[in-house]
């Protein structure tokens, strides 16, 4: 008895030590000083000194946020037309602009936006609003057409419009799917947007970059440790969502 | 009253439902039993135009079916399936509200309807309003699915094979349930059902469809008596005949002057289930009583027997 109760109430206690090392890092990062010295070599910095942290992360979450909504936004709508009966013969058109999408390798995207769009943060949004389109438009396509066949029907049945079961019945019974859609295209992007920072994005890859540079394994660590942690917590996030639209539909999520 | 004339329904080189004419009057219950893929559901369908016909007509009080924007002809339409088909994010009160809340009705006249059908179904409002779909047995669910169907007031109401999911005791229920709310609001129920037992036991009259075309169309008696066909007969099912015509009638209708001794057994009890107590108990007679308790006669075994003959 008392071992199922650490068990469900362990993780939880995790996370939560997470989030207190999380906004502690990236508040006062001073305090982690004595631990990361001595990954240092030759006097340097141990903590990222160009720019504050708490920032960089800011500005990192805003980035993924911008693109990850961006690309729900058309994956999404993409996968509603496709699965309506005017739309059926785009289906095969836009698998494969959506599967395009996700092969060609962010870093050719950068370099090919670029000259386009300029340095910054927008070459980095390009990258990550195509690479993220894939799993939220193969997973909508998923949830759109694996509906329980009696649901639609009696929604038809009903005497609802075609608007009104899209939004009432037929969004709300893939919203499990598509949420686990968006999770695996919001960690992606997470990772990802550090290489944005090659091309002057202000992300959490310009302190993995500089450490890079100076040779500098603190910086490398620190950086990659907050992306890492931002990972878990917002995949963990995610998930709790999910299973609990599930849930209360009577499914157990996966 | 719904009349259907010469409806057809073609898939390409396929007809699925052959130049069907029938007339459905109001207040009734009308059944269409057919074996899978004899176009009986089809035919249901065309009724609220999930399915457009190839060519005919089907008119609501004589009002053609394609006067209206097919989804405001459903709203007012009731339509019970297979499996219920509840929707599992919504609660059962939200969904007995389905169509009041597509009709735009207000808040207060919505809730008074679901608590009324909800009671009518034996569910208490305050406990099973606020659950969703799936915290429910298969019965419960069952009578959402009706509840949810009969929430809009409408004067007709299709069912799919509603109880086709539901176990042999469960069924017997649900179908006394709609008896007697079909009794109480005089809805007109058109039900689809491959089970002739059933169809035997809830139709004012029957429709037997066979590869899309109505074979026959006629009293529950009548199929009995006189099957149009062979394959109603075998429909029918030649062994169970003279049960299915005693299970027509109430024990009232046969009781005889006398007295036996035992048990009595009510008067509207189905004269089978009278001669199946009187196979099983052994005994010649049994004693009848009304509804107020009080002794009406017997029935006989040579009695029921004679009325389970082939009529003239």
């Amino acid at each position: 008895m008392k071992e199922a109760g650490i068990k469900t109430w362990l993780p939880s206690l995790l996370r939560l030590a997470l989030v207190v090392l999380l906004v502690a890092f990236v508040t006062n990062p001073g305090w982690f000083e004595p631990l990361l010295k001595p990954l240092t070599e030759n006097n340097a910095p141990a903590i990222y000194n160009q720019g504050s942290l708490l920032t960089l992360t800011l500005l990192h979450l805003r980035t993924v946020l911008i693109a990850t909504v961006a690309a729900t936004i058309v994956a999404v709508a993409l996968a509603i037309l496709v699965t309506r009966p005017a739309g059926v013969e785009f289906l095969p058109l836009s698998r494969s602009l959506v599967n395009i999408g996700q092969t060609f390798p962010p870093v050719a995207v950068l370099a090919l936006a670029v000259p386009a769009v300029g340095f910054g943060e927008k070459p980095t949004l390009i990258a990550l609003f195509l690479y993220g389109l894939l799993p939220i438009f193969e997973n909508a396509l998923t949830g759109l057409t694996t509906l329980p066949a009696n649901v639609v029907e009696a929604a038809r049945g009903a005497g609802m419009t075609g608007w009104q079961r899209l939004t009432k019945v037929e969004l709300p019974l893939s919203a499990p799917i598509i949420l686990g859609g968006i999770r695996l295209s919001v960690v992606i992007s997470l990772a990802t947007a550090t290489i944005g920072s090659t091309v002057a994005a202000k992300t959490l890859g310009e302190v993995i970059i500089a450490g890079l540079l100076s040779n500098n394994l603190a910086f490398v660590l620190q950086g990659g440790l907050i992306v890492a942690a931002l990972a878990v917590l917002i995949y963990d996030g995610l998930s709790a969502i999910e299973r609990y639209t599930a849930r209360r539909m009577g499914r157990e999520a996966e | 009253m719904i009349e259907i004339e010469g409806i057809t329904k073609r898939y390409d080189a396929t007809t699925v439902v052959d130049d069907v004419s029938m007339l459905i009057e109001p207040r009734t219950i009308a059944v269409i039993v057919g074996t899978s893929g004899s176009g009986k559901t089809t035919l249901l369908r065309m009724i609220n135009r999930l399915v457009e016909p190839s060519s005919g007509v089907i008119k609501l009080d004589g009002a053609d079916n394609r006067s209206l924007p097919g989804y405001e002809l459903r709203r007012s339409i009731g339509y019970a399936i297979q499996g219920h088909g509840l929707f599992p994010h919504r609660t059962v009160a939200q969904n007995i509200a389905t169509v009041p809340v597509l009709l735009g009705w207000d808040k207060a006249r919505i809730k008074a309807r679901v608590d009324e059908l909800m009671t009518l179904y034996q569910l208490d409002p305050e406990a099973f309003g606020p659950r969703y779909p799936h915290e429910l047995s298969g019965g419960q669910q069952q009578r959402v699915g009706v509840a949810r169907a009969l929430a809009a007031e409408p004067n007709v109401l299709l069912m799919d094979e509603p109880f086709g999911a539901l176990d042999p005791i469960i069924r017997n229920k649900a179908q006394e349930d709609l008896l007697a709310i079909q009794k109480r609001f005089g809805t007109t129920i058109i039900l689809v059902t491959h089970d002739m037992e059933e169809a035997v036991h809830m139709g004012d009259k029957i429709a037997v469809m066979d590869a899309g075309k109505l074979v026959q169309y006629a009293k529950p008696a009548e199929i009995l008596a006189k099957p149009a066909s062979a394959f109603v007969e075998t429909l029918v099912g030649a062994s169970e005949k003279p049960f299915r015509l005693l299970s027509l009638g109430r024990v009232r209708d046969a009781v005889e002057k006398g007295t036996a001794e035992g048990e009595a057994i009510p008067g509207d009890a189905s004269q089978r289930d009278a001669l199946a107590e009187l196979l099983w108990s052994g005994r010649p007679a049994l004693p009848v009583k009304g509804d107020d308790g009080k002794p009406l006669g017997r029935v006989t075994v040579d009695g029921l027997v004679k009325r389970a003959a082939r009529p003239a």
